[in-house]
């Protein structure tokens, strides 16, 4: 797994990319009450924002960590938003990327750089 | 809150105690307020209507003004009957400009040999020299907290705390406690029944600390502050009101007394009269109004309102909006024309490029229960 300075993890799925938030960003959104996912077959570019997240407090954006097609999303989140602040790093996936450049993934920082990034 | 210097803010005597409780602060109209203690925005909201939350609002401007006339003085200034504003009495009020629109809405209360007035903390500066200018000779307090204590719970956990209650919604009374002078008020924010308490900085601590030994009560930040209000209908100054706002405007009518209206036995002669006068016999051209977004989305302020999907010219604006923990759903608040802002009308609101629907609803959204 990997981490980008956008606190989003990234969990490699046979040729794709898992994307979530993480356990540090979910505590600091505080509770996530809505949830707006892409469409299916999206091609995106990395920065682009493609999730919007509104917590009580902040609306939010997740950009897309790499360029590639958007090829599943996660639409449990849509019913139970909640499920962002209760499972972040597991059942709480936002959307699944097939990467145009595998590459583009090692670049980014392992769990040691990511805590020491927010500690 | 990158960026944020925390440095030049003032602190409340509860600053510490705020700290010891996990209190995230934040810088709030020039304090360090907690935002949100561990439990969160949501929960702390739940926990207020379930039971009792403790809010410190030591940041609010509470202003003495004494003496034969000081009534009459401070009618210059609002359009409300202070003179007939009884002993042991508290009354919403709203400082005027010459345009009618709103520099500030207030708390006056009645305490027998003086009144207390609480005013916003963004406005307490500019209030205060206002009310030196108009030739009032105020004391602002600088060594008196003031603490929120709402929710179904609140009387229950005053009581333990002082002996002694206000009996009914903006009711208020001095209560000598081992705290010190305690000046209480039936009333508050958050559309619950409950009472701001007006303590002795130096005993501040102690009587908080006493307040959240109880078990129905928890400290509560001021994003729940915000949420409940929100949900209670009440505006915020700085966003759902201000100097651009009359109170005609604002659906704040009911703050404009009877004496003071035309006809009334002092009629006008505060700031704007004849503007608000004029706005209350033919009607405003705009209103605040209650919106419900269809969905789940959240509209916050600023989010811009069109009368129909193929409207292009914007109609008017969200002023507040945020998901209602109470209710589970999205609510805002925001201003229409007079003709739009109706319980059931349909209009559209833009979020991120895309038209979304919602509908004009009556407020509160969440009942009051005040004990009338």
């Amino acid at each position: 797994m990997k981490f980008t300075e956008d606190h989003e993890w990234l969990r490699p799925e046979d040729d794709l990319i898992v994307v979530g938030i993480t356990e540090h960003a979910s505590t600091q959104l505080g509770d996530v009450v809505f949830v707006e996912l892409p469409e299916l077959e999206t091609q995106v570019a990395k920065g682009d924002e493609v999730v919007v997240i509104e917590s009580v407090k902040a609306a939010s954006d997740i950009v897309a960590p790499l360029d590639g097609e958007i090829v599943a999303v996660n639409d449990a989140l849509t019913d139970n938003p909640a499920l962002v602040n209760e499972d972040p790093m597991g059942e709480a996936w936002f959307f699944k990327i097939k990467p145009a450049d595998m590459a583009e993934y090692d670049a980014y920082m392992d769990e040691d750089a990511y805590q020491d990034l927010i500690s | 809150m990158k960026g944020a210097t925390l440095t030049d803010l003032k602190r409340t005597p509860l600053y510490a105690l705020n700290e010891e409780l996990g209190g995230k602060m934040v810088p709030f109209a020039g304090w360090e307020m907690p935002v949100q203690f561990a439990p969160g925005v949501m929960k702390e909201h739940l926990h207020t209507r379930a039971a009792c939350g403790l809010f410190d609002v030591s940041h609010m401007g509470q202003v003495i003004l004494r003496g034969a006339g000081a009534a009459e003085a401070l009618e210059a200034l609002v359009p409300v009957d202070i003179a007939g504003l009884k002993p042991g009495r508290q009354r919403y009020a709203l400082f005027t400009n010459d345009a009618g629109g709103i520099l500030d809405d207030l708390m006056v209360a009645n305490y027998g040999d003086r009144l207390l007035l609480v005013v916003n903390a963004a406005n307490a500066e500019a209030d205060i020299a206002h009310m030196r200018r108009a030739g009032l000779e105020i004391e602002p307090l600088e060594d008196r907290a003031l603490l929120a204590v709402q929710g179904p719970a609140a009387e229950a956990v005053l009581e333990a705390a002082t002996g002694a209650v206000p009996a009914r919604f903006m009711d208020v009374a001095e209560v000598e406690t081992s705290y010190g002078d305690l000046w209480i008020s039936r009333s508050g924010y958050t559309g619950e029944d409950g009472f701001e308490v007006s303590v002795p900085a130096s005993q501040a601590e102690a009587f908080a600390a006493k307040l959240l030994s109880h078990e129905a009560c928890e400290p509560i930040g001021l994003g729940a502050r915000d949420s409940l209000r929100l949900e209670a209908g009440l505006p915020l100054h700085g966003h759902d009101i201000d100097e651009g706002t009359t109170p005609v405007e604002a659906a704040l009518t009911f703050a404009l007394s009877k004496a003071r209206r035309p006809g009334g036995a002092r009629a006008g002669g505060y700031p704007g009269a004849e503007i608000i006068a004029a706005q209350l016999e033919h009607g405003p051209e705009r209103l605040r109004t209650g919106l419900l977004p269809e969905g789940r989305a959240p509209m916050r302020e600023g989010v811009q309102l069109f009368a129909s999907e193929a409207a292009t010219e914007s109609a008017g604006a969200i002023t507040s909006g945020a998901f209602a923990p109470s209710l589970q759903r999205p609510v805002a608040m925001g201003y229409l024309p007079t003709e739009l802002a109706k319980p059931g009308t349909q209009i559209t609101a833009e979020l991120r490029g895309k038209r979304m629907p919602l509908a004009c609803a009556p407020m509160p959204f969440q009942p009051s229960t005040y004990k009338r």
